[in-house]
């Protein structure tokens, strides 16, 4: 297991509460967009009360559809989007608070890999100078910062005499993305947001790309949040995994607990909606039907009582919530047939 | 698992088909010598990487490349020379005998007309009648693709629609005209996984119902597990290995093939490396003279790279371009055909 490997003495200075204190702690994240156009006061509950924490050395897997929040929670993270309300603890200091931690000096310990490798570098600087960046900005020299850019070059497969000078339009997407990721990492951050880095590559660099981000996190003793639509990628990378559905968090556990015994009805419809790759496993029929409702009027209740197959009227009246989760290993879902008593005639079945 | 077995003839078939295009500063060679065939009733996948040449090899066969790409090769559609249709022919071809699905519905509709007005457009443009047969028709096509309340949806737009519900709309398009051969270019590509499911079986049960031929371009081997009757695996340019998607799934041929699926991530244990390939596709301007997968290949050998393999045949039914077939299946190759 990778948690084994994070615990090795090593100590980074900037660790302040030790191994057993979380790296991140959201309360109750919460980000509203108004829409125009879609009637007085619409909004988007893009984040609608998201709590979670991320433990130091885990891999975080965040899955979802699309418009389910979890791009917009992690721009909140890096206060990239500033959040409407909620709390946001890094390794025991309040983000943005007097008397807690800077958002300039969490967004110098926490880093972010987009999806788009293109769009997220400058294409009229060469690779190397938009990785010297940081440093730079962050009061290195020039010459130390292109030197920092070329071993974090070298700690990505890249080549610096080679790829250093080139300009974004002369990588291909993988090795673009190998920029993107060495960019995140020169500013030698303790946690990097993964935002669907690899789902814009092909299978054959995916896997290179997902091996080199497990290596690096191995040999830099990074903490990860992974966000994935992509189920086997998540299953293959987190240590635990949150899956989010209109806004809100349904299901948190280890993945292995997660992948096996999922306790919402929603993550076991996304499960049952993975491809096999075998002919002779076809799914006949949909786990689902429809599509995943607007956030602008999510439903009463539960947001997924609409789609859902054990929906009842205590889904309709009562919105269920999160069950308490303490460490690394607890597995909880919103859902009101995890309660013994609740009402739901399949209560505590699940 | 074949909707219809050998007796019947090939509704599609391309020979050897190229496609180049040429500017001043270099020749990209998108497709170099693809052949393959569908039959009627047959959903053929058309499988690899980003440019390995599929879409353009769809777009070549709905003739929908810009003058300036050079085609070459035979295109023969029930029999009919497709390369050399032209104006009136190709427009009823176009849309008629065959029809498109795209990636992206939401470019691949135009914003500013209802889904109806494209429906009843292409009814009329196709099939002549009223108006008001037009949206009748219309109609029963949403109802056919499951559009929830079609009649209401008749007068959306496509900005108005969810994009499992646009993509749905698409097909309904697609299908106005009953064509022989569908096109399918990534249709469930960018939808959510429990709607891409939902659009996947919708997709099948109609290719049955229709008994069209189709050929689906994707990049997912799920897809094509999901889908297909046969797959043809492409890369750069050339289709590499063909076969009952069964049969190629489970034992493929073509070290690109099994390079591809051992790099797919799927139930790996999460302590161990991904398989991946290394490097990366060659670049279509400078294709390598032998083999274009061999620089990526550890089986690779001198002769790999003389020149391009010659199709060798495994096994019924299944084709590899391969110099090494045998040490990539051990045991099914028997003598070379």
């Amino acid at each position: 297991m990778s948690l084994a490997v994070n615990m090795q003495p090593y100590v980074d200075p900037r660790d302040r509460g030790g191994a057993a204190q979380p790296m991140l702690i959201a309360r109750e994240l919460q980000r509203h967009f108004r829409v125009k156009g879609a009637g007085k006061g619409a909004v988007v509950r893009a984040v609608d009360g998201v709590s979670f924490t991320l433990f130091k050395g885990e891999t975080l897997g965040v899955v979802g559809e699309s418009g389910c929040g979890k791009s917009t929670l992690a721009r909140l993270l890096l206060h990239l989007v500033v959040p409407d309300s909620g709390e946001l603890v890094f390794d025991g200091d309040a983000v943005g608070e007097a008397g807690g931690v800077s958002v300039g000096d969490l967004r110098r310990q926490v880093q972010m890999v987009f999806q788009d490798s293109y769009s997220s570098l400058n294409p009229r600087m060469p690779v190397q100078d938009s990785i010297a960046f940081g440093p730079m900005v962050n009061g290195r020299t020039k010459p130390e910062s292109r030197r920092i850019a070329h071993e974090i070059l070298v700690k990505v497969g890249l080549r610096p005499d080679l790829f250093g000078p080139r300009y974004p339009h002369e990588l291909s997407g993988g090795q673009k993305q190998r920029v993107n990721i060495a960019r995140a990492l020169a500013v030698g951050p303790r946690m990097v947001i993964l935002d669907e880095a690899v789902s814009a590559l092909d299978k054959s660099v995916e896997a290179q790309v997902l091996n080199l981000l497990r290596q690096l996190k191995r040999t830099l003793n990074l903490t990860y949040l992974f966000i994935s639509h992509d189920l086997n990628v998540v299953r293959y990378i987190s240590d635990r995994v949150l899956v989010m559905y209109l806004g809100q968090v349904v299901e948190l556990g280890p993945a292995a607990d997660v992948f096996s015994r999922a306790r919402h009805p929603y993550t076991t419809a996304l499960l049952g909606s993975r491809l096999s790759m075998d002919a002779g496993q076809r799914i006949e029929a949909p786990p689902l039907v429809g599509d995943p409702p607007s956030p602008i009027n999510p439903p009463s209740g539960c947001r997924f009582r609409t789609r859902c197959p054990h929906a009842e009227a205590v889904c309709e009246a009562r919105m269920p919530v999160l069950g308490r989760w303490d460490d690394r290993s607890s597995h909880v879902a919103a859902c009101h047939m995890t309660v013994p008593d609740s009402g739901h005639s399949l209560a505590g079945s699940v | 698992m074949h909707g219809n077995d050998a007796a019947a003839a090939p509704l599609l078939e391309v020979q050897d088909l190229t496609v180049k295009f040429v500017s001043r500063d270099a020749t990209v060679t998108a497709v170099n010598g693809a052949t393959f065939s569908v039959r009627k009733g047959e959903v053929l996948c058309l499988l690899g990487e980003s440019g390995s040449g599929k879409s353009v090899t769809l777009r070549a066969l709905m003739r929908l490349l810009p003058p300036q790409a050079e085609v070459a090769g035979r295109i023969a559609l029930d029999g009919h020379d497709v390369l050399a249709l032209e104006g009136n022919a190709l427009r009823a071809f176009r849309g008629g005998a065959v029809a498109m699905v795209f990636q992206e519905p939401m470019t691949a509709l135009d914003p500013v007309y209802t889904i109806g007005q494209h429906l009843v457009e292409m009814i009329r443009r196709h099939k002549g009648g009223t108006r008001a047969e037009a949206r009748i028709r219309a109609i029963e096509l949403l109802e056919l693709v499951k559009i929830p309340s079609a009649a209401r949806r008749f007068d959306a737009y496509p900005h108005e629609l969810s994009g499992g519900l646009r993509q749905r709309a698409m097909i309904a398009i697609a299908l106005c005209c009953g064509p022989q051969l569908l096109l399918a270019d990534e249709p469930t590509t960018a939808l959510d996984a429990t709607v891409q499911i939902q659009v996947l079986i919708l997709l099948r049960r109609l290719q049955q119902e229709f008994g069209m031929g189709t050929i689906f371009v994707t990049h997912d081997l799920g897809v094509a597990a999901e889908i297909a009757d046969r797959v043809a695996v492409m890369y750069a340019g050339r289709v590499i290995e063909e076969g009952p998607v069964a049969d190629v799934l489970r034992a493929p041929a073509h070290p690109y093939t099994k390079g591809l699926m051992a790099s797919t991530v799927h139930d790996q244990a999460p302590d161990q490396d991904i398989a991946a390939i290394p490097g990366s596709p060659p670049d279509l301007r400078r294709l390598p003279p032998g083999c274009s997968f061999a620089p990526r290949c550890s089986l690779a050998t001198e002769a790999c790279r003389q020149s391009f393999p010659e199709p060798v045949y495994p096994a019924p039914g299944r084709m590899a371009r391969c110099l090494r077939v045998a040490d990539v299946l051990p045991g099914m190759m028997k003598e070379p055909a």
